[in-house]
């Protein structure tokens, strides 16, 4: 990509609120049940159906405002944002329109070692549309079917201004975001289930040039890693039209995950006129402050402090801190078997290594994980006093990760306990020597090799058990006494 | 008398005197409307086997105070089990798997639900006359229109085919064919009757009434669907007085305005003079009456139209031929299956409104044409809150003309809207109007509007009621007997 050239990105976050219930009537919000067996005829659409705000979804967008370091608006209304589609039952969707109830917030990203500000213009409430279903792909398929359990599901919209430049600070931002989501409770943030889905404004202008220049909006970004992709495929087609003289036009563009390209959808000409009007269906919203206090004093530890506190409290690299805080869950792992083990560098070395590794590998969530941060402190412990060795940790992390038993359960049974009893390992060495004297006579010649195939001989011996450097100073002592 | 002429309360006290049985009462309706229904057309759907049935196994003693009480509702108020179609070819076969809240609340009180009554498509009209399937005749004039939207209910009950009804009033849906019918309509303020399950025209003026033979009878079905409802987030948490407790405190002491702007020279002389003398009634026994402005009442027709037609664009987008209503099925795509089944579905008048609300809405119009409705809106409520300073009632014609003839107003909308010339300012407040007879003009009914404070009904019946005991018109409409 032409270094001339500064990539402007904006991000358009659609999150799921955490609720039981959809945001205007009672039916569940659960994800993937059967289709419409989670449908009323007031999510349906029905003639003379009526909403009723969820209190719950108002909450969970102040919760939201107050983590991103919104102001919580004293007072927003809905509106009706008007289109036709077969998923929309009304035919309009009840969002918030020019009152939405959090403004003017920000979140912190980290981009090359420094800490750096991207602001959020607004969030705002309003219900998902339905889903359309088709046999086989929508070209070929005979009919449409819709499914409408996602009709009405509570939403957070998150706009951010165009504060990033390029596709690794979106993807930094989008996981800040995320993790804020998850600490603050409001959203399981499951973007393959699309619980959080993201549109990005992406658009690239000469360096040191104030304006912007014409922006593209790339919806169906479904993973971090599209979200990426798709911006950095996007600038380049920006940069490339520029080089060649082209003009840009704003338009909507879909990102093709199979082809790795943006299709174009429709441009601004052919954009919707949504005719925004206040809904008559529910009074305007009155927030008092009290209620956002009492909100804002239940919330927990936000990743920015819990990283900060990481790095504090046990001197991790920054590195790691920001690592271990991305969900809550694999803070509260790390937090746990600190407690128990003291090492906290060696926790986050096995969380951020092996564990991770193994997780990816199984395709499992943390919370999944068959052991305890206590296992994994006992496993420290039993490295540290000189029990196991860290390679055999390795075998029995793995064991441990697989069957969830006790570090020392493993160990005894496949009798991985490390020798360290210098009278047994001396005896083994002996007898090593005894039988090897050409290689005696080599070590002495100055062979270096010679050392490290005793090494090799007492390891085969106990099959890996004897305590290497135990090993290493019996050796030397009693080779150099053999020489003297 | 007959049966069928009695008024509610006279109903019940029959009832519960053991007097009469509730199936005697409801053959004695459902006679009534086998002779006249075929002059008067007043109902889309009649259900003769269930209203027996009920009626044959109701219990007095055990019910609530409907208990074997006739009715009928207008046809955009849901009911399980029974299609409820707003008048149009779009729900011709709509059967609601629910009750709308005063439907239910009806049905709770053991009323007997006969059917449900014509109305102009939608709720979009002033002479019922845009229904999809017939228009009603004035049970005055057949020659003549009932009135509208709620013109079946309205007709119904001067036919004596109901002792009351339900309807709805948007713009004076209610009042204005009250007012041609020669009966009461009653519209609460916005807010005080649950609108759930009521299918929507323009939801921040809709408001669910009554049309009954006597004001008293108004109370009695007011006590019955006021209220706080839950899944209606617009209905008010208030608590509902008894509304007959009003009836007999008389009118000495009030203040009572008429304002000049509806008394002016679009209003048909003998209307003014009726209304006129009414007021003159009020005077002579203890209120005060006096001339109050009104400024922007002017305005508010064209206001009216542009809010009400805005929240109808998007209120009725939802009849696109997926889920429910009319479908197309000779469409070859989504486009096609949404604009022909809307355009098979859809009368002339509800298409004009939708194109009308959907133009006020978009892109570029928004702040000249829907926002501004919106000020001049603010602006007429601000009118009434000053006279309601100092009155405590709102006195002048409910319509500017008596009852038109069929068809003389098809085909020019704007001379129909402007029917509503009236009413459609307190639409616009939210506030609480009833219609009352006051007089004839060649032999057709003459309604008086009083309008009250928000949420004040029971001042409002109070004062209607005094001016019915010594006013109350003796002659019925000319249907015969059978």
């Amino acid at each position: 990509m032409s270094s001339d050239y500064e990539v402007v990105v904006g991000l358009e976050v659609h999150a799921e609120l955490k609720t039981e219930s959809k945001i205007f009537c009672g039916c569940s919000t659960a994800f993937g049940a059967e289709p419409n067996t989670q449908v009323c005829p007031i999510c349906a659409g029905f003639p003379g159906m009526l909403p009723v705000l969820n209190r719950q979804v108002v909450e969970l967008a102040i919760r939201t405002g107050l983590a991103l370091n919104c102001e919580i608006a004293d007072f927003c209304k809905f509106d009706r944002k008007n289109y036709f589609y077969p998923d929309l039952p009304k035919a309009y969707q009840n969002s918030q329109y020019d009152l939405p109830i959090c403004k003017q917030g920000y979140l912190e990203i980290d981009v090359d070692g420094h800490r750096k500000k991207v602001r959020i213009n607004r969030a705002h409430m309003e219900e998902d549309a339905g889903k359309l279903v088709h046999q086989g792909s929508i070209t070929t398929s005979a009919y449409t079917l819709v499914d409408l359990n996602r009709s009405g599901v509570p939403l957070l919209e998150i706009v951010s201004e165009p504060d990033m430049r390029g596709p690794g600070e979106a993807r930094a931002y989008m996981e800040k975001l995320r993790a804020i989501l998850l600490f603050a409770g409001v959203s399981d943030c499951k973007m393959e289930e699309g619980s959080l889905r993201c549109d990005a404004n992406v658009s690239v202008r000469l360096r040191g040039e104030k304006a912007l220049g014409t922006r593209s909006e790339i919806k169906n970004l479904n993973s971090f890693r599209s979200l990426e992709k798709a911006i950095e495929y996007e600038a380049r087609r920006h940069i490339e039209a520029l080089e060649d003289g082209e003009k840009l036009v704003q338009e909507t563009r879909t990102w093709d995950e199979e082809k790795q390209i943006t299709q174009s959808l429709r441009s601004k000409e052919e954009a919707h006129d949504y005719r925004y009007f206040p809904e008559p269906d529910l009074p305007p919203l009155r927030i008092g402050r009290e209620w956002v206090e009492e909100v804002r004093a239940s919330l927990p530890e936000m990743p920015d402090e819990a990283q900060k506190r990481l790095v504090r409290d046990h001197g991790l690299p920054e590195y790691d801190a920001a690592l271990l805080t991305l969900t809550p869950e694999q803070l509260d792992f790390f937090d746990q078997a600190v407690a128990l083990c003291q090492d906290a560098k060696a926790v986050s070395n096995w969380m951020m290594g092996d564990m991770s590794r193994l997780l990816k590998q199984n395709n499992m969530e943390i919370n999944a994980c068959r052991f305890t941060p206590a296992q994994l402190a006992r496993m420290l412990q039993l490295i540290e006093a000189g029990t196991i060795s860290g390679k055999m940790a390795k075998s029995i992390f793995e064991e441990m990760f697989n069957s969830g038993q006790d570090p020392e359960r493993i160990i005894k049974e496949k009798g991985m306990a490390q020798i360290s009893n210098e009278d047994e390992l001396g005896k083994i060495i002996e007898k090593i020597i005894q039988a090897h004297p050409g290689v005696v006579q080599d070590y002495h010649g100055g062979k270096e090799k010679a050392f490290g195939f005793f090494v090799g001989q007492v390891m085969k011996d106990t099959r890996g058990q004897a305590n290497p450097a135990i090993v290493n100073r019996l050796l030397k002592e009693r080779l150099n006494r053999e020489g003297a | 008398m007959e049966l069928y002429e009695l008024t509610v309360h006279q109903l019940v006290n029959l009832l519960d005197k053991g007097e009469v049985s509730s199936r005697e009462i409801a053959d004695s309706i459902l006679d009534r409307i086998q002779s006249v229904e075929s002059k008067v057309k007043a109902f889309l759907t009649l259900d003769e086997d269930r209203a027996r049935e009920q009626a044959s196994q109701t219990c007095r003693q055990a019910g609530g105070f409907l208990q074997g009480i006739p009715y009928g509702l207008k046809d955009l108020f849901c009911t399980r089990g029974m299609r409820t179609t707003c008048a149009s070819r779009m729900l011709e076969h709509f059967v609601p798997p629910y009750d709308a809240t005063a439907a239910r609340k009806l049905a709770q009180a053991g009323g007997i639900l006969v059917g449900k009554l014509n109305m102009d498509e939608f709720a979009m009209g002033s002479s019922t006359e845009h229904s999809a399937f017939f228009a009603t005749h004035n049970p005055w004039d057949l020659e003549r229109v009932p009135g509208g939207s709620s013109g079946g209910s309205a007709a119904a009950v001067a036919a004596d085919e109901v002792p009351f009804s339900l309807g709805s009033d948007t713009g004076g849906s209610i009042r204005q064919p009250a007012s041609f019918c020669g009966v009461v309509g009653f519209r609460p303020t916005y807010g005080r009757v649950s609108r759930w399950g009521v299918v929507a025209f323009a939801s921040s003026l809709d408001q669910v009434g009554v049309f009954s033979k006597d004001v008293r009878d108004s109370a009695l079905v007011m006590n019955l669907i006021a209220g706080h409802d839950p899944l209606d987030s617009t209905s008010v948490n208030l608590e509902v007085p008894d509304y007959t407790a009003f009836l007999n405190k008389g009118i000495k002491g009030m203040k009572i305005a008429y304002p000049r702007e509806h008394f002016g020279p679009g209003v048909q002389n003998e209307i003014k003079q009726s209304v006129y003398q009414a007021l003159q009634w009020f005077e002579q026994n203890g209120a005060v009456v006096e001339e109050v402005s009104l400024p922007h009442s002017e305005y508010a027709l064209p206001a009216y139209y542009l809010v009400a037609t805005a929240e109808a664009s998007a209120n009725l987008a939802r009849f696109d031929g997926v889920r429910f209503g009319l479908r197309d099925e000779g469409a070859d795509n989504i486009i096609e299956l949404f604009s022909r089944s809307r355009a098979n579905g859809f009368g002339a008048e509800v298409k004009r409104r939708i194109m009308l609300g959907t133009y006020a809405l978009s892109s570029g119009y928004y702040d000249a044409y829907y926002l501004k409705a919106l000020k001049v809106r603010r602006l007429i409520w601000e009118d009434f809150q000053k006279v309601f300073g100092d009155y405590d009632l709102i006195i002048s014609p409910t319509t500017p003309t008596t009852a038109f003839k069929l068809g003389e107003k098809l085909g020019d909308p704007l001379t129909e809207y402007m029917t509503d010339i009236l009413t459609v300012p307190v639409n616009m407040a939210g506030l609480p109007g009833i219609s009352i007879p006051c007089g004839f003009a060649g032999g057709l009914p003459i309604g008086m509007q009083i309008i009250g404070k928000a949420f004040a009904e029971g001042t409002i019946l109070q004062a209607a009621y005094a001016f019915e005991q010594s006013n109350r018109p003796n002659q019925k409409p000319p249907l015969g007997v059978n």
